[in-house]
């Protein structure tokens, strides 16, 4: 490649840095190199998407040029100060003569670019409050339908539909398989996250996915998943590998649980519990109604301690002895009415006997009677005429003989 | 009635006798009610299946 030139004549500048270019890009060794280095004079390209920096270390610095087609495939994003692997070729360019790398890829030195790039969303995200914790939705405590966003063939779906079916099988699992690793499964994850809250057919959703590495779980850290849960309405609870492994889908979530196993048991209620829960409201009410009959056979006792239900038969004594007692008084007044009337009835009957006709005879008088009419006055006497006299011992007939009037 | 409206309704008796100021004979009625209810609760729950379906489902019916 390097180019023949007679170096003893004179040349362009042009024709140097051709020269010079071809000398680097002729060398072997020069094609790929690793070099280790701190990044500084770090620019983007917006337009055009190649990056430009400088590589230096404590003596030397080289101009290092990233063209946007692999500057693209970057996990991570560059930042001055990073200590980096950069893989490249050397060359000149020849406009400015400037002797550069030119960059396939950078690792970060130390962690991965995955790490680093997990580092710097993380950094961004929690920037924007999508970690807030008072931006954290409440798990319902009962949910009717379950959103499980998982892949249909894993492990992770069938862990999952296991603890709610043997926890809570009053529930409906409304199920969302997506793909799981790979390039772009964390964009379906997010859509699929957009189209529970569209169909708003769940009242929690559980994203689940098995473990592996940190490149297998790579696609929970999407951007957009995490803004698809801060979005969601409806609580999401993250189940993303193993306890150990922690993915930006792990912090946008409402609830972050170690495994899927975990995270359906953190999205429903326990049976058991619910039968002890019930078991208790049941005992309760039995105690309730317990003590209110208690409560009821107090009263009553409280009743039957006074009057005559502690000792009826005594009430009932009580009761004919105050009716005898008011038949005596009864019998007495009516006694002492009687006697008086009849006191009374005697002195009127002696009354009427020292009236009677028969008295006045047994004293010596006589009834004097004519044409069997008493006779009381002279006038109705004729002399001649026979009478009859009643005495008190029997009667006499005799003859008038005289008549005298008295007044006369 | 659902679990939850059963289990709501089971809470209601619960307080309702528990206040205590109602009749001996209400107190009955409303524990043979909650008995049954709760009864009925954990049949709901032994008796329960699982029931799956894919969003697409959900999203097709509308």
């Amino acid at each position: 490649m390097a180019i023949k030139m007679n170096l003893q004549s004179i040349i362009s500048v042009s024709q140097l840095n051709t020269y010079a270019r071809s000398l680097l890009e002729g060398d072997e060794n020069l094609r790929n190199v690793f070099v280790r280095g701190e990044i500084s004079n770090f620019t983007a390209n917006a337009r055009s998407g190649h990056l430009y920096m400088s590589l230096k270390d404590a003596n030397a610095s080289i101009k290092a040029v990233m063209f946007a087609g692999n500057a693209s495939k970057l996990k991570f994003r560059i930042e001055n100060g990073m200590s980096v692997i950069v893989r490249g070729r050397v060359s000149l360019y020849e406009r400015d003569g400037a002797f550069q790398l030119y960059i396939d890829d950078i690792q970060p030195e130390g962690i991965g670019s995955l790490a680093i790039a997990f580092e710097q969303l993380k950094e961004k995200l929690s920037k924007e409050g999508i970690f807030d914790s008072d931006r954290k939705k409440q798990i319902p405590p009962m949910p009717k339908r379950i959103g499980v966003i998982s892949s249909p063939n894993g492990a992770a779906v069938q862990d999952v539909l296991n603890v709610i079916s043997r926890r809570f099988p009053l529930a409906e699992i409304i199920f969302a398989g997506v793909p799981v690793q790979g390039d772009g499964a964390g964009e379906i994850i997010a859509r699929a996250v957009v189209d529970f809250n569209y169909l708003n057919c769940a009242d929690v959703i559980i994203i689940a996915r098995g473990g592996g590495s940190a490149e297998d779980l790579w696609e929970f850290n999407n951007e957009n998943l995490a803004r698809a849960i801060y979005n969601s309405e409806i609580p999401v609870i993250s189940g993303v590998g193993h306890e150990t492994d922690f993915t930006i889908c792990d912090f946008a979530a409402d609830l972050r649980a170690p495994t899927p196993s975990a995270a359906a048991e953190l999205a429903v209620p326990d049976m058991y519990d619910l039968v002890a829960y019930i078991n208790l409201l049941n005992d309760k009410i039995s105690k309730a109604v317990s003590s209110k009959i208690l409560l009821e056979e107090m009263r009553l006792d409280k009743l039957a301690d006074s009057g005559f239900l502690k000792k009826p038969a005594d009430y009932i004594d009580e009761c004919n002895k105050k009716l005898s007692d008011l038949d005596k008084s009864l019998n007495n007044a009516v006694k002492d009415i009687f006697e008086r009337k009849y006191n009374q009835a005697a002195i009127l009957v002696s009354k009427l006997d020292a009236l009677s006709p028969l008295k006045i005879l047994s004293r010596g008088f006589s009834v004097v009677k004519s044409n069997n009419s008493v006779v009381s006055s002279v006038n109705q006497l004729r002399i001649g005429e026979p009478i009859e006299l009643k005495l008190t011992d029997g009667t006499a007939n005799a003859v008038i003989t005289q008549i005298e009037d008295q007044v006369n | 009635m659902n679990y939850e409206e059963s289990v709501k309704k089971l809470e209601e008796i619960v307080s309702k006798l528990e206040e205590g100021n109602i009749s001996l004979e209400e107190s009955l009625k409303l524990y043979e009610e909650g008995t049954l209810l709760s009864e009925n609760c954990r049949k709901m729950l032994s008796e329960a299946k699982l029931k799956i379906t894919n969003i697409n489902e959900v999203a097709e019916n509308g």
